[in-house]
């Protein structure tokens, strides 16, 4: 088994807790992992990434090298193209389709969407709003897209699940509630997309 | 046991568990989270009940990377250990205490960690601080991954001690902001007993004794090398095909593994030598020679430091490759991309065939909304506006930013408390009005010193100190003057009327430009202080109230 992803975002979106949550079910499913993180200046609402390797056999490199990525897990459309390079020719992306316009020159969100429905595995859908109807809080989001990304991870839902349990557990039962329907809600939203059916069974 | 640790947590766990008794700091990506994550264990320990029985370990902040190499030779001096972590610019700060303690030696260990930022992710140059260690002519050790870092701290006291020198210990941005599984130990060895040296003219550097002490450390480079060659960190692997060879260095090491699994046997039948031990392991460098080596390709992450070394260790007739020689980018952290590229140079890789769509445009990290420096830079382009020609000094935090859109505000930034004392020398060059902007940490740190130059020579100045009440750039750490930076004003010689405090707010604008005016119009060193919470560490205390 072996998954090498790329999480990207703006600084505060929330994907480091997306790696954490991944983390731990690695760690519990005594995978080998190693996870580069962007700390300093760039957090300051620029662009970040994180690269989170998750593999059977011992990893060496904590870089991921170009055209090496299974799956870019992004919490921004426009920060998911960025990474493109990186995609393996069947690899797939999970992002928001919500753009977060912090720059005045972002460019039209339609072109942005146009590129993303052009990589053949792709999954675009809107965390925030998926949140919501689930019950959960905004800060969820990220649990959301999370979700979308567990069928393709290689790691069981039910590890993750576990995962979100135990990472959020310091902050109480209703966070861990609204974190659990947030990845459910995503995950629900993934298997029931076409593109999935399509190509998923193949993955 | 296992746990999953940030390189940086690798190192304080392995401090820790080694035997610490003090770790001194400043904050500065990416060490920060060393200093952390061991006051995180501190306060852990002391809410603990049944916290098993070892001694405190000391983990406040220091002002500044001088004081706190100072205090922790001061603590070593006692015989314990000690640990001082810095980003690479802080071995600038602190190197006169850092060259000087390689003279005394050291009688508790005592391990500095460098952590460099090729590619200056966030850091305005890429300085090698391994430069530092044969500078200082000490051992330096560069840990490969996390599980080394960790390892290497045990090791790397007990040889401080066994060789009485300093050890500093180099990592980089890929090694210190990486995750990975650690295997801890799980008895931490004792903390050391307070002992004194036994022979205090070691620390006393009159130049008498300073000769002697000098002569020892001169002595003790063949030592250090005899080290280098044992330790178990270095290792030569000899290859099936011995012309061509690779030496990495640190992390480099993984950047080579992963091409060789994708590139096969060509490469993988080729000697190897790991290097995560200085000073170069001679004997290890000339058996690869005597094994046929024509051709090395040296790896190494930062500047060519082992590169140019190595040219002077082989035959001429062997050829040096690597970031000097073009095989590998000048500049700029490696990558798999750069490494692999550079074992198959002449070959396409043509591993991926996507590239970025041109729609996609930077996004470059910009001050927070709602932030007290942005109100101080909107006051400060109005009234600068007033006069032609007028010059703002940065300095390095968040506020830097005010270089960037929409303010344009500030004219220069160098280094750390670099603004009042530009602003000095360009209005004593005739510049008028001259500004410094200077956060409250970057202040304590080094400022305090430029501005009793000011007003010693009654420079016409106006000093602002943006005062979020935190070291913000890097995550909110206390920051070493609060609450007392008027009186240390006052206390440099500040004209009391001259000190003045405003709430940096939109409402109060006003009345920011008509204090900002005043002090320009003032032929003398005036110093305006901005003071608002830093909204970040607002919104954790405030979420830690309810």
């Amino acid at each position: 088994m072996k998954r090498d992803i790329i999480l990207a975002g703006v600084g505060g979106q929330g994907i480091l807790s997306i790696a954490t949550v991944i983390g731990d079910a690695a760690l519990n499913e005594g995978l080998y992992l190693k996870q580069a993180e962007v700390h300093g200046m760039s957090q300051r609402g620029g662009d970040v990434q994180s690269n989170l390797r998750l593999s059977s056999d011992p990893i060496y490199s904590d870089l991921i090298s170009k055209g090496g990525a299974d799956i870019i897990i992004s919490l921004e459309p426009m920060e998911a193209l960025r990474y493109l390079p990186y995609l393996k020719e069947e690899g797939w992306i999970v992002t928001s389709s919500k753009p977060f316009v912090n720059i005045p020159n972002y460019p039209e969100i339609e072109e942005v969407i146009k590129h993303i429905e052009a990589i053949p595995h792709h999954v675009l859908l809107d965390v925030e709003a998926l949140a919501k109807e689930a019950g959960a809080p905004l800060q969820a989001a990220n649990m959301v897209l999370l979700g979308a990304a567990i069928p393709m991870l290689g790691i069981n839902y039910n590890k993750i699940v576990e995962g979100v349990k135990r990472i959020f557990a310091r902050k109480g039962e209703a966070v861990v509630a609204a974190n659990l329907a947030a990845i459910e809600a995503g995950y629900e939203n993934v298997n029931s997309s076409t593109l999935w059916k399509m190509y998923g069974t193949q993955w | 046991m296992k746990h999953l640790l940030l390189g940086d947590e690798a190192i304080a766990q392995g401090a820790i568990d080694a035997g610490l008794s003090g770790v001194y700091a400043y904050p500065g990506t990416p060490s920060t989270e060393i200093t952390e994550y061991i006051q995180l264990c501190e306060k852990r320990k002391a809410l603990s009940t049944n916290s098993v029985a070892t001694g405190k370990i000391f983990c406040q902040w220091a002002t500044n990377e001088k004081t706190a190499m100072e205090g922790a030779l001061g603590m070593s001096y006692m015989g314990k250990r000690a640990l001082v972590c810095m980003k690479h610019v802080g071995m600038n700060v602190c190197a006169d205490a850092f060259m000087n303690a390689a003279i005394t030696g050291v009688n508790g260990g005592l391990v500095v960690v460098a952590a460099d930022d090729p590619s200056m992710h966030s850091s305005q140059n890429e300085q090698d601080s391994r430069f530092y260690a044969k500078f200082a002519m000490i051992p330096c050790l560069e840990p490969s991954n996390q599980q080394e870092a960790y390892d290497m701290m045990h090791y790397a006291f007990d040889l401080s001690e066994s060789l009485r020198t300093p050890i500093l210990l180099r990592v980089t941005t890929r090694m210190a902001h990486s995750r990975a599984i650690v295997e801890t130990i799980d008895t931490p060895r004792e903390q050391n007993c307070l002992s004194a040296p036994e022979n205090t003219n070691h620390f006393i550097l009159l130049p008498a004794f300073a000769r002697k002490n000098y002569a020892e450390l001169v002595e003790s480079q063949a030592d250090f090398v005899q080290t280098s060659e044992e330790s178990l960190y270095n290792t030569y692997t000899k290859g099936i095909q011995t012309k061509k060879a690779f030496v990495t260095t640190g992390i480099a090491y993984n950047y080579l593994m992963e091409a060789i699994e994708r590139l096969g046997d060509e490469v993988r039948d080729q000697s190897i030598l790991k290097i995560t031990q200085y000073p170069l392991p001679k004997a290890l460098i000339e058996q690869m020679v005597v094994d046929g080596a024509e051709e090395i390709l040296v790896l190494e992450e930062g500047q060519p430091v082992v590169e140019e070394l190595l040219r002077g260790m082989v035959p001429s007739t062997v050829a040096v490759k690597g970031r000097l020689t073009g095989d590998l980018p000048r500049m700029g952290e490696l990558t798999p991309d750069s490494v692999r590229e550079a074992l198959e140079k002449g070959k396409m890789s043509g591993e991926s065939n996507k590239v970025v769509p041109e729609i996609v445009v930077g996004r470059p990290p910009a001050l927070c909304q709602g932030c007290g420096h942005r109100d101080m830079y909107a006051a400060l382009n109005e009234v600068a506006a007033e006069h032609e020609g007028s010059k703002i000094f940065g300095d390095i935090g968040c506020y830097t930013l005010g270089a960037l859109s929409p303010f344009h505000a500030i004219h220069a930034c160098v280094e750390m408390g670099a603004s009042i004392t530009m602003a000095k020398g360009a209005a004593d060059a005739g510049q008028f009005p001259s500004f410094a902007v200077i956060g409250d940490s970057t202040f304590t740190h080094s400022g305090m010193t430029g501005l009793l130059d000011c007003v010693n020579s009654r420079a016409n100045v106006v000093v602002l100190i943006s005062d979020n009440l935190t070291t913000g750039m890097t995550g909110g750490q206390d920051s070493a003057g609060t609450g007392r930076l008027e009186a240390i004003c006052l206390g440099l010689g500040v004209e009391p009327e001259h000190v003045r405090v405003v709430v940096p707010l939109p409402k109060n604008m006003e009345e920011i430009k008509q204090v900002l005016r005043e002090e320009v119009a003032y032929n003398g060193t005036s110093v305006v202080i901005a003071r608002r919470e830093c909204i970040q560490t607002l919104k954790r205390h405030l979420k830690a109230k309810k």
